[in-house]
């Protein structure tokens, strides 16, 4: 009896045992190791600072987002496109230029692509460029101030989406229309598309020294949709590939009409054999509108201008420069590897990848192998080109980039994933789950000679329930995965702002140390600058006042003004006299009927007033800038137009 | 020192004249030490704060003056308005900056001097003491100087500072940074330590007594 019950004992022991260990194997696998360590793989300690910096297109914020990689933290939004009441861009003054166009002040654009600029086919950290979609442009933005400095827009074209793309050299960045249009612009039925629209690519040359962009020529191409883009490299370096849809030329219900075709193209552009042809005085100068908008650092100020000529080519005057590879379902990203080998078409209705050969293509146009034509440009044999499917299992490939050690990574939009593959065997290596849609994908050089293949960011088009829920808009959703290893892994999950559709990512290690940390006062040439206090003053012409005011920690010179008359216009032109990091001032005048200016230290902005009502008005600093902060202000007395008040202004009564 | 000085009489032929040339060597070396005054900064004072994770800092040369970085001056008397602390001077505002270099460039020439004759014999090593009691009684004068700048310049504030701050006895807060060492000022920590031109200034002080020194064994070993 004494024996059985100890038995029962035991065996009572071990199932406790078992259940507890089951237990615990249930949780290893929810919070276990494996996740401990991808959040010490992407925590970055306070005060520390991340591996990368991660630009962000904002889609349909017009404007470009800052993010630290692996810690997902955001650093910055740079106004682009869009008007940004934060800092007063596109409000003040000085960069209300940055946003003319040939239909006047546009004020928001939709931004796509961001790409930086590259030296030797490797990222050089000079500039970033990026796409204005709507009203088609190209934006440069330095990387040492990270502000924009120049935008073109693009004429011919509607739809700027296969844009805005570098070559090895930053030679030219490249723009390409989506939406084929009358060229040039005209009233004709819109049923007559086929044939009589066209599609243009645009190569804009960009200054080495200055980063000064000029569109060089525009190739004047059968009316597709070019989608996106990207330039060759190393050997295949002096070429650039555009994937196509609608080959089909519908003009409604693309959707439907645009899919018919089971294969579409990329266009293959012998840039340097166009270049030439240019060079040597080839092309057709039409005339065209379209406005030149450049921020010089040193006055502060943009200014516009309106070009009147582009020079147009006609591909088929240039033989042997364009060429069409046949590519299957509507093919979307057209993705080149770091060797420059390797053309990879994404049919986004397909399951599978296509890779075609650089060297194939060579050999075929070589040997003249060809399958007929459009419009006269020749159309290459499919099987001629290809250099293998990747049969990935996945739907809706979209884009693809590279780690450097011969794997391709390819985000799947239907199927919500992101594929991992081996170049030139084409197998697949690996798939993970992307929350939800992917679009984009980013590794840090990822699309250059050089990448940098230690995380992978999807940027995804749908969010749904990965956040707390905010009412029906949700910001979207990007995902962080170390791919150092054979298999992906899913470390993090962050919010990013508007729509990113591209991304661009660098070492920090070559943007921090050259990352401005304030403008020079004695370098300041703002035509209303004051570089010291005793030059400030206020002076009339007509209606205009002019207000040369400066700021230091913390007053504004003059902070009294008087002798101001209702239906005056009067610019407040600032100067912040801080030489000092990360010290700027803020500025804002009630009853405005415009935003504040964010003045950085050493520059000046100016922002516009039109006082209707007679009383005495205060303005304020808008940036806790100091423990005297909210001493920060002042008044501007507004008497009646017909008041005899003289102009006269003050600080502390002096 | 002792056994370096016994070695150097073993191995050296135990000669007055030629001790007392090396000792010259020394002193001439020790007066020309002054000389880096003219390029370095003599003293540093570093003001570090949670809000400045790069400390401003001022480098004192004889002659005036000058940030660590470039902007360091301007920003050090933006802090310093708050207080009612007078700008920093400019070279020009003070008698010293003009006074220094004079002293310092008299100094070195008298000294490399005196070792000069005493290498050729023509003044004895009590000279080398001479001078380096001199350069004592300047560099103590010099010192006082400075702390009597630094106590008028932290307690002779502005009254109407926009910061009016006291002890806990009631006594107005000094902002006098300390002569040497640190010392916590407000949410600031001072550093105030001899830079790179006061080091060598020293060495020079050094080795004059060491040629003092020298010069006295080589009377003794005769």
């Amino acid at each position: 009896m004494k024996k059985y019950k100890f038995q029962l004992l035991s065996l009572f022991g071990a199932l406790m045992l078992l259940t507890s260990c089951g237990n615990n194997n249930g949780q290893n696998t929810s919070s276990g190791a494996l996740n401990s360590s991808a959040a010490e793989k992407v925590y970055v300690a306070p005060g520390e600072h991340d591996e990368f910096y991660a630009f962000m297109s904002g889609g349909y914020s017009g404007n470009l987002t800052v993010y630290g990689l692996p810690s997902g933290r955001m650093f910055k939004e740079i106004p682009v496109f869009s008007q940004f009441p934060t800092s007063g861009y596109g409000y003040s003054e000085e960069t209300k230029p940055m946003l003319e166009t040939s239909h006047g002040f546009v004020p928001w654009d939709d931004s796509h692509h961001p790409d930086i600029s590259q030296t030797n086919g490797e990222l050089d950290g000079r500039w970033i460029f990026i796409n204005g979609n709507n009203t088609p442009r190209i934006a440069r933005i330095s990387l040492s101030t990270f502000e924009t400095e120049e935008i073109i827009e693009v004429p011919n074209s509607a739809g700027n989406h296969s844009s805005s793309f570098v070559t090895e050299n930053t030679e030219y960045v490249v723009a390409g229309t989506r939406f084929s249009v009358p060229i040039p612009q005209r009233d004709m039925p819109i049923n007559e598309y086929k044939g009589n629209f066209k599609g243009s690519l645009s190569f804009i040359s960009v200054d080495p020294e200055h980063g000064h962009m000029d569109i060089k020529f525009q190739i004047i191409m059968p009316g597709f949709n070019y989608d996106l883009s990207h330039p060759g490299r190393g050997k295949s370096h002096g070429w650039f590939f555009f994937t196509t849809y609608n080959t089909e030329e519908a003009n409604s219900l693309q959707e439907v009409n645009s899919s018919q075709n089971d294969k579409d193209f990329i266009a293959a552009i012998n840039w340097k054999k166009i270049e030439a042809y240019v060079n040597n005085g080839g092309g057709i100068k039409v005339p065209a509108n379209y406005a030149h908008n450049v921020y010089d650092e040193s006055t502060h100020s943009a200014t516009s201008m309106m070009k009147k000529e582009v020079l147009t080519v006609n591909p088929l005057d240039v033989p042997g420069a364009v060429f069409f590879l046949p590519t299957p379902k509507s093919p979307h990203g057209c993705d080149v590897d770091p060797s420059g080998e390797y053309i990879i078409g994404n049919g986004k209705l397909s399951a599978d990848l296509t890779v075609h050969s650089f060297d194939r293509m060579l050999a075929a146009i070589e040997a003249k192998k060809f399958d007929g034509e459009a419009y006269g440009i020749p159309i290459l044999k499919f099987e001629d080109v290809l250099a293998g499917t990747v049969k990935s299992g996945g739907l809706g490939p979209l884009h693809t980039e590279f780690d450097g050690k011969g794997n391709a990574y390819t985000t799947f939009f239907i199927s919500s994933e992101v594929v991992k593959w081996k170049l030139g065997t084409w197998e697949v290596i690996d798939r993970k789950p992307t929350y939800y849609s992917v679009g984009h994908i980013m590794v840090p050089g990822g699309n250059s000679r050089k990448p940098f293949g230690k995380y992978a960011v999807a940027l995804n088009k749908i969010t749904k329930d990965r956040y707390l829920p905010v009412g029906p808009e949700m910001e979207h959703s990007a995902q962080i995965y170390d791919i150092s290893g054979e298999k992906m892994e899913l470390l993090y999950d962050f919010p990013t702002h508007g729509e990113p559709h591209y991304a661009a990512g660098i070492p920090a290690s070559i943007l921090a140390p050259k990352s401005k940390k304030l403008y020079r006062l004695d370098e300041n040439k703002h035509p209303y600058a004051v570089t010291s206090p005793d030059q400030a003053r206020v002076e009339r012409k007509g209606n205009e006042v002019h207000i040369y005011m400066s700021t230091i920690r913390s007053h504004f010179t003059p902070d009294n003004i008087e002798g101001v008359k209702v239906g005056d216009k009067v610019y407040f032109h600032i100067t912040n006299h801080e030489q000092d990091f990360d010290v700027p001032h803020g500025f804002a005048m009630i009853g405005q009927n415009t935003s504040e200016l964010l003045i950085m230290p050493g520059q000046t902005k100016s922002s516009l007033w039109e006082p209707k009502q007679v009383g005495v008005w205060p303005f304020y600093c808008t940036d806790f800038c100091s423990a005297l902060h909210q001493e920060m202000q002042g008044y501007v007395r507004v008497s009646p137009a017909n008041s005899d008040i003289e102009l006269s202004w003050s600080l502390d009564g002096d | 020192m002792y056994s370096f000085l016994v070695r150097f009489r073993e191995s050296v032929p135990s000669t007055t004249l030629i001790l007392m040339k090396k000792a010259s060597i020394l002193m001439i070396l020790g007066a020309l030490l002054l000389t880096g005054l003219f390029q370095f900064p003599l003293w540093n004072i570093m003001l570090g704060a949670p809000q400045y994770p790069e400390p401003l800092g001022m480098n004192i040369y004889i002659n005036g003056i000058q940030g660590m970085n470039e902007f360091d001056i301007q920003n050090i008397d933006g802090l310093n308005h708050y207080i009612g602390m007078k700008i920093i001077p400019k070279p020009n505002e003070m008698w010293e900056f003009t006074v220094f270099p004079i002293v310092i460039g008299s100094m070195a020439a008298l000294g490399f001097l005196i070792g000069l004759l005493g290498f050729f014999g023509k003044v004895s090593y009590h000279w080398f003491l001479g001078w380096l009691v001199l350069m004592t009684i300047l560099g103590i004068m010099g010192m006082y100087d400075f702390n009597a700048w630094m106590i008028d310049y932290g307690t002779n504030l502005d009254p109407n500072a926009i910061m009016k701050l006291q002890n806990p006895d009631g006594t107005p807060m000094s902002y006098k940074p300390p002569l040497f060492g640190h010392q916590k000022l407000l949410n600031f920590d001072a550093y105030s330590y001899p830079r790179l031109g006061g080091y060598l200034m020293g060495l020079g002080m050094v080795f004059t007594l060491i040629a003092y020194w020298i010069g006295k064994r080589s009377k003794t070993t005769n």
